[in-house]
């Protein structure tokens, strides 16, 4: 009881405190606001000690300075400065000249006198690299004025000498921020000598502070990248610094050879390629030397044009792979190297015995070299670097060089087959992924398919699906690797059953890939007998379709083989083409002539035809003005009636007939909603009839919403179509509210809101209002005065005639469209087995679903569950975290969550829906209008949630609670 | 002339009872203190008579030290230390203290409860042995006494192996004990920084193999557990109770979990379970992955690898059995071994070397009916396979390293001496460094010529600082100044301060030259001549003419002085300090030409 007094106590006094403290704080700010630099005067001068002035120029230094009085407050800082004798205070001061002088609208010339001279007479050292930097920041706000880079050149040239290193680093800096580029310039100006900046730094290359070395040679990176073009004396001196004692120094180096070597690369190319070798191999260590030399090796292979000099490059290329294996002074082959002659052979590995791998030729002593030129086998130590990120970043350099030389890519596929095994499962992704980047320069051999088939059996689904990937672009050389692979994949299958769909894919792009190696594999793979009929396989194993997709499409283009096929194979097909149509293609089979030929040709040869069918329907529609409304309403219904056949039929030009069907459908609810009786009748017998209009208006707003942000590839015309059909189904609502609603009141606050988005309109597409010519808007925007200054009921009246009068605008396609969708994959629905779990608890729900075309998924999709059978009828909105969203392809997402539900009072089975929503937000999309381009798009913005679009089917889980244990 | 003195007791041209004496700069420091596998008999330990007849070690050793926990590199600790008798320090890491005993008390018992020797050290021996021992962290300093320190690194082959670094003064040497330069599952890479040594002592086992990356090694190794797994098969592992064990353990523990596999994997008890518990302790000794994932799973704590019990031999379908002694001649591994052969289902694979004569070497090497023991024959109908996992560095890592620590020479020991000749060979004509390899006994001595650092006052420094411009690291430059030697350290100071602190008083040397004139005037005319003519050529010295007459130039007098016997020559008397030694001469030749003829 006690000490539970002594808290509150305390806590209270706490309390106190704190407020007290806020007071003061709050007090502060309004003084001194009005003058800053009269506040930092007066502070100053009452400080006492070198600690108490600290203190006020570190809360100064918390705000920010106007630029106006800037000027002032340097002038103060100045003055104190030169009063000051405590070194840190002199610091802080000459650390705030260099923040004051970057401030915008400040020209930091009127100071650089000052500073100049202060910092002669300065003697501490740390003071002293402080002004530097503060130079540095004057020098930098100053581009153009060459005699005051002249004045802080020399000034560093001058302190240079320094002893401490900071000093001599901060000049360094200066020095490569700052040197003068043209020669010429520097002569004219001032008759001052002409200073070699390169050859100033130079010369501290053999500085004997390894920080002082770093400093010099990133001065020099910095000369470059300011467009100074370095000298060839150089390439020599960072050699000789590549054996330097201090790690950061030889990195620093790598990066100079680098550059200095782009700049000449007529001279010797071999060279440097040599000594970035042998550091490769003396500092693996570091994952940065990867990814540097990396692109530095291919671009000197890409800009050789002479046929001598490629060879040599590229012979030097593979020696980086190269690793001579001896045990016991004889030369031994490596694994790679038994491998391929095995296969070569074509014999297998017979008795597996001790010493098979026996080494067998003398190796002459005098001819092995252990280090020779370094290059050897750069890679192969960094591949069997500890550091995984080295091994990753040599991956990365690998797949680089292998994407710009074929040879090479045939070599290092047994390296990179090798990393399918490494202990850390993201190098092994990496190394897959970079396999299919290389795999149009390659054809597997049998000992590497069987490698890397040996994966599929990971536990991880990344693993095995970037496989899968890797499998669909991959060239098999003999009908024993189709076989291999088939059979793994199979294997897979039944330990992964959730690979189903990958699976099948992958089999699809296998087959269709190697039709005549898959084609003496079909008797046995549909196990066919020539004399006996076999037992029908079961046709809902899915390795039995796996088999089928793979020879279907070999089938595809291959003509004899559907002559190996039996009966049952042939039901199995029109089976499987009406329910995997994705995976199975159309094929020409000798019993069925007639569907073939309808199916297939059309594919090919009605490409432009309903190209042109649809821009006839579109066209047709634009006669729409001069219909009677019955005409209309018939002439649109037809047209969308049209489209959506089209979509169905010609996948490519789906987008672009729901796009267009959809505007028309919008326009047609308009009229219908115009055509209402009820705008004839008198307003007390509105109220029951009104339905379809507003009903109207509202599907009018869900589908604007649905065009603006569920297909890829609308551009700003369409915006403004989308927003004009909007604002149109506002009117609409307002209307119908003002006829439906008596009193004036809730009208009032209607029309101003109305008038308020006008105006927004107007705004937002004041550059695309000549296109809107005779339309709604145009319109109303001649009688914007009036309507603002009418009364309500007038306003109404006034709309309604216009929405009568406008006239229909054409909606012009764009180039490419496509509408979003997502499939829920997992879970399936129409389960009879339900989930269970305990009530009270949590259960999770593993859901895996693709989404195609879709912008920014990370932001955008969201989960919705709903329970629909429980009374509740409870919602629940899931955001998926960035990571669960993979990006398999371009235009493609795909979004693997698990999903958690919980209830506490929940004692039946029922089912819930899951159902993937699209979440816009139209003032996130506004910002891309012409007149703010370039503006981006804060994150606040698009955080915000405005609305929802359901965007894929739902999908219904049963879910059963156990009761709670007691 | 000092000099650096390595003779190697063991390991010298030979595997097997390391240990390397060496004498450095007057300290005797002994590296290693193992014992020979191959013998039974005296040469089973390395012999210490050759430090003293008679006497305690102690008086003779400054520290004793110990790379790593393998027998041939501490087994005759205890025997050297309670038995030949030795109490000065013992260092080693904490992981090879830890685990250094239990090896010792297993290799004691084998010894003597099986083979029933006399005279061997006891259990209490090893533990007073131990006491002495002082354990060390990697990479840091120990003060052995006020001259002589070491440090550890990092050198991969088993859990707590140390590459040393001695150090006295200026001198040092590096000792690398056993290390692996690529990194396996379990432990890193070993790793040195450039400390340019002035000799290093490293090991050369496979001085004559470049390896296969072991990827491939891995790869084979899983692939052939994995098929035989799948077919219903049982794999046996003969392994050695640490380091490759648990290297193997963590590859097959990773694969299993990586495929999701169900089958069985079993590890024969005993000495394994206390090591694998000192494994789980020295998680920092590994390498980045078990690091890594430490705090999740501590990867030493096997998920799918259990204890075995000796009835699992009979059970049906696959399993993975890892059982003791790692060349099948006795224990649990052949027992299991005689119980499988039978099945050409069944998958014996030996992870390393085996000595001729066991059942190891034997079906290695193809035999596939043995003779056990009570005449019955046994037909070996399992498959045999070979698979090598070394953890010694090749010979590129060799020179990887040599490359690595840039030392003067280099001294091979811990090889066979053939395969050492072409490693020095290689050495000597590639990285341009003298290479030596002692035999046992043999002594090498290394002339060094160690730096000697002298202190200079601040004050000195800074007047030389004031009066050149900067320093330039091509050009010597000359400084004045006196050096003391004083208590074994060594400074320069500036000559006043030396004097001072001597005590001494200042003394003057000068020089004093007469030159005959010819001239006919006044001494006061003919200084002033002088004065006017030295005025003129010097341009850059001070010239000041006396009240008295003289001239000055500089710290240099000249006086004109009428010799009594010829009026008509004039002498000048010359004089200059030491100091001024270059100018004086100057000036004397200069005066010797002559007066150039006034205009009259």
């Amino acid at each position: 009881m006690a000490a539970h007094l002594k808290k509150r106590v305390y806590e209270e006094f706490t309390k106190v405190v704190q407020q007290q403290q806020e007071e003061i704080a709050t007090k502060k700010l309004r003084l001194t606001k009005p003058s800053k630099s009269a506040a930092l005067h007066i502070d100053l001068c009452k400080a006492t000690s070198p600690a108490d002035a600290l203190q006020y120029l570190l809360q100064f230094a918390r705000k920010p300075v106007e630029a106006e009085s800037v000027e002032g407050v340097v002038r103060i800082l100045l003055e104190h400065y030169y009063k000051e004798n405590d070194p840190s205070v002199r610091l802080k001061i000459a650390s705030l000249l260099g923040l004051l002088s970057k401030t915008a609208g400040f020209s930091p010339d009127c100071i650089m006198d000052d500073a100049i001279n202060i910092l002669q007479n300065e003697k501490s050292h740390q003071v002293l690299a402080q002004l530097l930097d503060t130079l540095l920041a004057i020098g930098t706000k100053l581009p153009e004025n060459q005699a005051i880079q002249m004045r802080l050149v020399d000034v560093a040239c001058k302190h240079l000498t320094d002893t401490s290193h900071g000093v001599r680093n901060k000049c360094l800096q200066l020095l490569g921020n700052l040197g003068s580029l043209e020669k010429s310039v520097r002569k004219d100006a001032e008759g001052l000598a002409a200073r070699d900046v390169q050859k100033i730094i130079g010369d501290y290359f053999s500085d004997q502070d390894p920080r002082v070395r770093t400093a010099a040679i990133k001065a020099m990176l910095q000369l470059h990248e300011r467009g100074l073009k370095l000298h060839q004396t150089i390439y020599n001196q960072a050699c000789k610094l590549l054996s330097d004692d201090y790690e950061q120094v030889r990195s620093a180096a790598v990066q100079l050879i680098w550059v200095v070597s782009q700049l000449y690369p007529e001279r010797s190319v071999f060279s440097h390629l040599l000594s970035t070798c042998y550091v490769l191999v003396q500092e693996a260590h570091t994952p940065g030397l990867w990814t540097s030399p990396g692109p530095w090796l291919v671009r000197n292979q890409a800009t050789q044009q002479e046929g001598s000099m490629e060879q040599v490059s590229s012979h030097f290329l593979e020696q980086t792979l190269d690793k001579k294996l001896m045990s016991d002074l004889r030369r031994k082959r490596t694994a790679h190297e038994r491998a391929k002659e095995l296969y070569s052979s074509g014999e297998f590995s017979s008795g597996r015995k001790w010493g098979d791998d026996a080494p067998k030729e003398e190796v002459d002593t005098g001819a092995v070299n252990l280090i020779e030129s370094g290059a050897c086998g750069a890679f192969v130590h960094g591949l069997e670097d500890e550091m995984y990120e080295v091994r990753i970043a040599a991956v990365e350099a690998l797949c680089m060089l292998a994407q710009s030389s074929p040879s090479f890519a045939e070599k290092c596929l047994d390296f990179l087959v090798d990393m399918f095994n490494d202990e850390i499962e993201e190098v092994r992704l990496q190394s897959i992924h970079t396999m299919r980047k290389i795999s149009n320069n390659i054809t597997l051999r049998e000992d590497q398919l069987d490698t890397v088939l040996a994966v599929l059996e990971d536990s991880s689904r990344d693993i095995r699906e970037a496989l899968h990937e890797l499998l669909c672009c991959t060239n098999v050389s003999t009908k024993e690797g189709i076989h291999l692979a088939l059979v793994e994949l199979l294997k897979n299958l039944t330990k992964y059953p959730t690979d189903r769909d990958s699976i099948w894919k992958c089999l699809k792009f296998l087959g269709s890939r190697h039709p005549t190696l898959v084609l003496p594999l079909v008797p046995e793979l549909l196990s066919t007998h020539p004399f006996f009929d076999t037992a029908e396989p079961d046709m809902d194993d899915p390795a039995y379709i796996a088999v089928l997709v793979l020879i279907f499409n070999a089938a595809k283009t291959c003509p004899t083989m559907p002559a190996l096929f039996s009966d049952h194979t042939f039901r199995h097909y029109a089976y499987l083409r009406d329910s995997l149509s994705h995976l199975v293609p159309a094929l020409r089979l000798p019993g069925r002539k007639l569907v073939s030929s309808a199916v297939s040709p059309s594919i090919i040869s009605q490409e432009d035809p309903s190209q042109q069918f649809l821009q006839q329907s579109l066209e047709r529609v634009y006669s729409l003005q001069h219909l009677d409304p019955q005409g209309a309403q018939e002439l649109l219904e037809f047209t969308i009636r049209d489209l959506q056949r089209l979509g169905e039929l010609q996948s490519e030009l789906a987008g672009v007939a729901d796009f267009s069907a959809t505007y028309l459908r919008c326009q047609l609810l308009l009229i219908k909603a115009l055509q209402e009786k009820l705008w004839n009748v008198a307003a007390p017998l509105y109220l029951k009839q009104s339905d379809l209009a507003s009903a109207a208006a509202k599907q009018i707003m869900e589908e604007t919403y649905k065009m603006e942000f569920m297909y890829s590839g609308v551009e700003n015309k369409q915006v403004v179509i989308i927003h004009h059909m909007r604002l149109q189904a506002k009117a609409l609502q307002l209307i119908v509210t003002a006829r439906t609603t008596r009193g004036l009141d809730p009208l009032f606050g209607m029309c101003e809101k109305f008038l308020q988005e006008v105006d927004f309109f107007q705004r937002y597409f004041i550059a695309d209002l000549p296109h809107l010519q005779d339309s709604f808007v145009d319109k109303l925007l001649d009688l914007m005065p009036r309507l603002m200054t009418s009364k309500p009921a007038e306003v109404v009246k006034i709309l309604q005639t216009m929405l009568r009068q406008s006239a229909f605008l054409h909606l012009p396609l764009p180039e490419q469209i496509h509408k979003a969708s997502a499939t829920i994959i997992e879970p399936a629905g129409e389960s009879d087995n339900p989930l269970r779990f305990t009530s009270g608890l949590v259960v999770a729900l593993d859901v895996d679903a693709t989404l195609e075309h879709v912008q920014d998924p990370q932001n955008t999709v969201k989960v919705q569950v709903c329970r629909v059978l429980y009374p509740d009828g409870q919602a629940q909105m899931i955001h998926p975290k960035p990571a669960d969203f993979r990006n398999p392809g371009p235009g493609r997402h795909r979004l693997i969550t698990q999903v958690y539900l919980s209830h506490t009072a929940w004692t039946e089975a029922c089912q819930v829906e899951v159902r993937l929503l699209l979440a816009y937000n139209s003032s996130a999309r506004i910002p891309k209008c012409p007149w703010m381009e370039g503006g981006e798009v804060s994150p606040q913005v698009e955080t915000n949630i405005e609305g929802t679009i359901p965007f894929s089917k739902p999908v219904k889980v049963y879910i059963m609670p156990k009761p709670a244990r007691r | 002339m000092p000099e650096i003195r390595v003779t190697p007791l063991g390991a010298g041209q030979d595997v097997g009872r390391s240990c390397i004496l060496v004498s450095i700069a007057g300290k005797n420091v002994m590296l290693d203190c193992g014992m020979h596998m191959g013998f039974n008999d005296d040469r089973r330990f390395p012999d210490f008579s050759y430090i003293t007849q008679s006497g305690r070690l102690t008086d003779f050793l400054d520290c004793v030290i110990i790379s790593h926990f393998h027998l041939d590199h501490c087994g005759a600790l205890p025997y050297f230390s309670e038995m030949v008798g030795y109490d000065g320090p013992i260092y080693m890491t904490h992981p090879t203290q830890a685990i250094c005993p239990i090896l010792l008390e297993d290799y004691r018992k084998i010894a003597v409860d099986k083979k029933g020797e006399a005279n061997f050290f006891t259990s209490q021996m090893i533990k007073d042995c131990m006491k002495k021992v002082v354990a060390v962290h990697l990479h840091q300093t120990v003060q052995v006494d006020d001259e002589l320190e070491i440090k550890a690194y990092y050198a991969g082959h088993v859990l707590g192996a140390a590459m040393f670094q001695i150090k006295v003064g200026s001198e040092s040497v590096v000792y690398t004990g056993d290390y692996n330069m690529t990194p396996d599952r379990h432990l890193g890479a070993a790793w040195i920084d450039k400390c340019r040594p002035n000799l290093l002592i490293t090991e050369s086992t496979y001085a004559t193999t470049i390896r296969d990356s072991k990827r491939c090694r891995e790869r084979d190794f899983l692939k052939k557990v994995h098929e035989t797994v799948e077919r219903g098969g049982k794999v046996l592992i003969p392994v050695f109770a640490l380091g490759r064990a648990q290297e193997l353990c963590i590859l097959l523990e990773t694969f299993w979990e990586r495929m999701n596999l169900k089958v069985p994997i079993y590890f024969s008890t005993g000495l394994t379970e206390k090591a694998n518990h000192y494994y789980k302790l020295f998680i920092p000794w590994t390498n980045q992955k078990i690091r890594k994932t430490f705090v999740q799973r501590n990867m030493f704590e096997f998920k799918h690898i259990k204890a075995f019990d000796r009835a699992f031999a009979d059970n049906p379908g696959p399993m993975v059995v890892f059982a003791t002694p790692g060349m099948l001649h006795a224990g649990q591994s052949l027992q299991i071994f005689r119980k499988w052969a039978g099945n050409e289902k069944n998958m014996v694979i030996m992870p390393g070397y085996c000595v001729q004569g066991t059942v190891g070497h034997k079906i290695l090497s193809g035999q596939r009916k043995l003779e056990m023991e009570g005449r019955q024959v046994l037909e070996v109908k399992m498959q045999v396979e070979y698979m090598s996992f070394s953890a010694h560095a090749d010979a590129k890592g060799i020179m990887q390293l040599v490359g690595q620590a840039e030392p003067e020479s280099v001294l091979l020991v811990h090889g066979e001496a053939k395969k050492m000749e072409f490693l020095k060979q290689k050495i000597e004509q590639e990285l341009r460094v003298s290479c030596s390899m002692p035999a046992n006994g043999e002594t090498v001595t290394l002339p060094t010529s160690p730096s000697i650092p002298v202190g200079i006052s601040l004050g000195l420094l800074k007047r030389e600082m004031a009066q050149g411009l900067v320093p330039e690291a091509k050009k010597p430059r000359l400084l004045h100044g006196a050096l003391i030697m004083k208590d074994s350290n060594f400074r320069l100071v500036s000559s006043e301060q030396a004097l001072k602190e001597l005590g001494l008083a200042e003394h003057q040397l000068r020089f004093t030259c007469r030159v005959h004139l010819h001239d006919t005037r006044k001494e006061q005319e003919m200084a002033l001549r002088v004065y006017s003519h030295l005025k003129s050529v010097l341009k850059d010295h001070c010239v000041q003419h006396l009240p008295d007459g003289s001239v000055t130039v500089e710290s240099i007098l000249i006086q004109a002085a009428a010799p009594s016997e010829d009026p008509s020559t004039k002498v000048l008397l010359v004089s200059w300090t030491y100091q001024d030694e270059e100018l004086g001469s100057f000036l004397t030749s200069l005066l010797k030409k002559g007066l150039p003829q006034a205009p009259s």
